[in-house]
């Protein structure tokens, strides 16, 4: 059986997907690796329940995607997609694979690596992974907690811990003084727009800073310890600093998830504003790879609202593709989602414009890729022995082929070869990433074969 | 640290030590709530390392989970009655 439309990523873009598919009639199977509907931004959102209107309308996304009909299979890691549509995926060690005329990849953002000395130390995590444990599990970060880094999630963390009975040491932010005058360009635009998102942002650093938490401009942080992070260290303005921290939380934003996209093949693109690569696609999310679009963070970071817009774009799309609408029924249905992509175009201008990636400053000694614990130092040496591109880097140091496959060392790898040779980063070629983009053990794949032999 | 006041339901062994869990915990999230930050021992300096992303990206936070190796623990939900063992070299504790 072949579905017309396999959805990986339960996200606002996967869900207003998902549920516009069904509303126009295509069959819909839905895959998560997560155990329910929301991605990051609304992950457990069902079980925790609306704190306020942002929750409640959110909800409201999930609930009608919950009553659209369309299959959804929870738990899922899907790791293979072939150029005929057939989705390869896993749940508890089953392989599953699954036939489709359409494939929309809903796959989200990761947060952008912020190597700093130290930071492959048990106790040190991402913000984001803070808000995923406060979100799923109500764990909440105790006094000896420090907080490092910049951009939006970092002061809404803050807020929800302290909110949630949390409290914090302090806060290092380690942002780049000038960003804010040139984001002072975009301000106007922005504002006649979206005062209350900028008066949100605002009203969250009165809040910490009513709260009594420490907010110091640093640099140069370190975090150390034994087998274990014990302290860090950093430069303030007036000279370097110790403190104790068992916990420390490092944030840069967020850039696409690109491991599927670059596995399928899709062509990429380096977006300059946001410094970081994305598929390229058409106005409907299209890819240059028959049946293969993009919705939502994945292919360039707007915004859950964004996402929800594009996930409707792309599926409008998909049912003219597919001969369920007309060109004209597309389009029509269409201009609502794209006046809410236009109006947020300005908001996310001065957001990307405030918050540029925090500039890399790698002592040798640090590692930046850390499957394989190679070190800025090592990356550097390949560079001057003439290496120009990170699979080049592959077989120089093997950077980028542990497990995580590039994850965490592919953007902070380019940026160091660019600065030895001197060139854009966006210049750097990335790394390809190769399915399964996710380890499976050989008895799954074995398990797939005898299904497909006998059923 | 992280920490949360109220334990759940779900019993884990944790290298033989008992600890509880709330359903819905992954076993990442279950450990951090009982302050285990240390999953494993990497396998070329065997320095300790454990959870870092939570959502499945930096393959930090591998463990044993009911003699399985290199579990995801942030991706794999908490079960009663799991015994999570954590994995490596020479550094394992």
């Amino acid at each position: 059986m072949t579905t017309d439309l396999v959805i990986v990523g339960a996200g606002p873009a996967g869900l207003s997907a998902a549920t516009e598919a069904a509303a126009q009639g295509l069959s819909v199977v839905l895959l998560d690796e997560n155990d329910g509907p929301g991605g990051r931004i609304w992950q457990a959102l069902e079980s925790r329940g609306a704190m306020n209107a942002e929750d409640a309308a959110a909800l409201t996304v999930i609930r009608q995607f919950r009553a659209c009909g369309a299959a959804a299979h929870w738990g899922a890691t899907v790791w293979a997609i072939e150029p005929d549509g057939t989705v390869f995926w896993s749940r508890q060690g089953a392989a599953h694979a699954t036939r489709s005329r359409y494939v929309l990849l809903a796959t989200g953002a990761t947060e952008r690596p912020l190597p700093v000395a130290g930071w492959t130390l048990p106790g040190v995590m991402t913000v984001g992974a803070a808000q995923i444990a406060l979100k799923t599990g109500g764990l909440v970060p105790d006094a000896n907690t420090w907080i490092a880094g910049q951009g939006p999630l970092l002061l809404l963390y803050t807020v929800q811990a302290l909110r949630a009975g949390g409290r914090i040491g302090g806060i290092l932010d380690l942002s780049d003084p000038a960003a804010r005058w040139r984001a002072g360009r975009h301000l106007p635009a922005a504002a006649l727009r979206f005062g209350g998102d900028l008066w949100k942002g605002l009203r969250w650093r009165q809040e910490i800073r009513r709260a009594g938490i420490q907010w110091l401009r640093a640099s140069d942080l370190r975090a150390d310890g034994d087998g274990r992070l014990q302290r860090i260290r950093f430069r303030t303005a007036g000279g370097m600093r110790e403190e104790a921290a068992d916990l420390l939380l490092l944030h840069d934003g967020v850039i696409p998830s690109m491991q599927i996209p670059r596995a399928v093949g899709c062509p990429q693109e380096w977006n300059h504003a946001q410094h970081c690569w994305q598929p390229v696609t058409d106005p409907w999310g299209a890819t240059s790879i028959p049946g293969m679009f993009v919705a939502g963070d994945g292919g360039g970071i707007r915004g859950a609202e964004a996402a929800r817009a594009s996930g409707r774009i792309a599926t409008l799309g998909i049912a003219h593709a597919c001969g369920k609408i007309s060109a004209r029924t597309r389009d029509e249905a269409a201009a609502s989602p794209r006046a809410t992509l236009a109006r947020l175009a300005s908001l996310r201008g001065f957001l990307d414009h405030l918050y540029p990636p925090l500039p890399i400053r790698l002592k040798d000694a640090t590692l930046v890729c850390r499957c394989e614990e190679v070190s800025a130092g090592q990356i550097r040496r390949a560079a001057t022995l003439g290496c120009r591109g990170l699979n080049q880097l592959k077989a120089y140091t093997r950077c980028g082929m542990g497990p995580c496959q590039g994850r965490m060392c592919g953007t902070t790898a380019a940026e160091v070869l660019a600065e030895v040779h001197g060139v854009p980063v966006g210049e750097v070629e990335p790394f390809r990433a190769r399915f399964p983009t996710k380890p499976l053990v050989v008895g799954e794949l074995a398990a797939l074969e005898q299904m497909a032999e006998h059923g | 640290m992280l920490r949360r006041p109220a334990s759940g339901t779900v019993t884990l062994q944790v290298d033989g030590q008992a600890v509880t869990a709330r359903e819905g915990d992954s076993i990442a999230v279950a450990l951090l709530a009982n302050g285990f930050t240390v999953t494993r021992a990497t396998a070329i300096s065997g320095s300790a390392r454990g959870p870092y992303c939570l959502m499945g990206a930096c393959f930090d936070c591998l463990a044993i989970v009911d003699g399985q190796p290199s579990v995801q623990t942030c991706m794999t939900p908490v079960r009663d009655g799991m015994r999570i063992e954590r994995q490596g070299g020479a550094r394992r504790r």
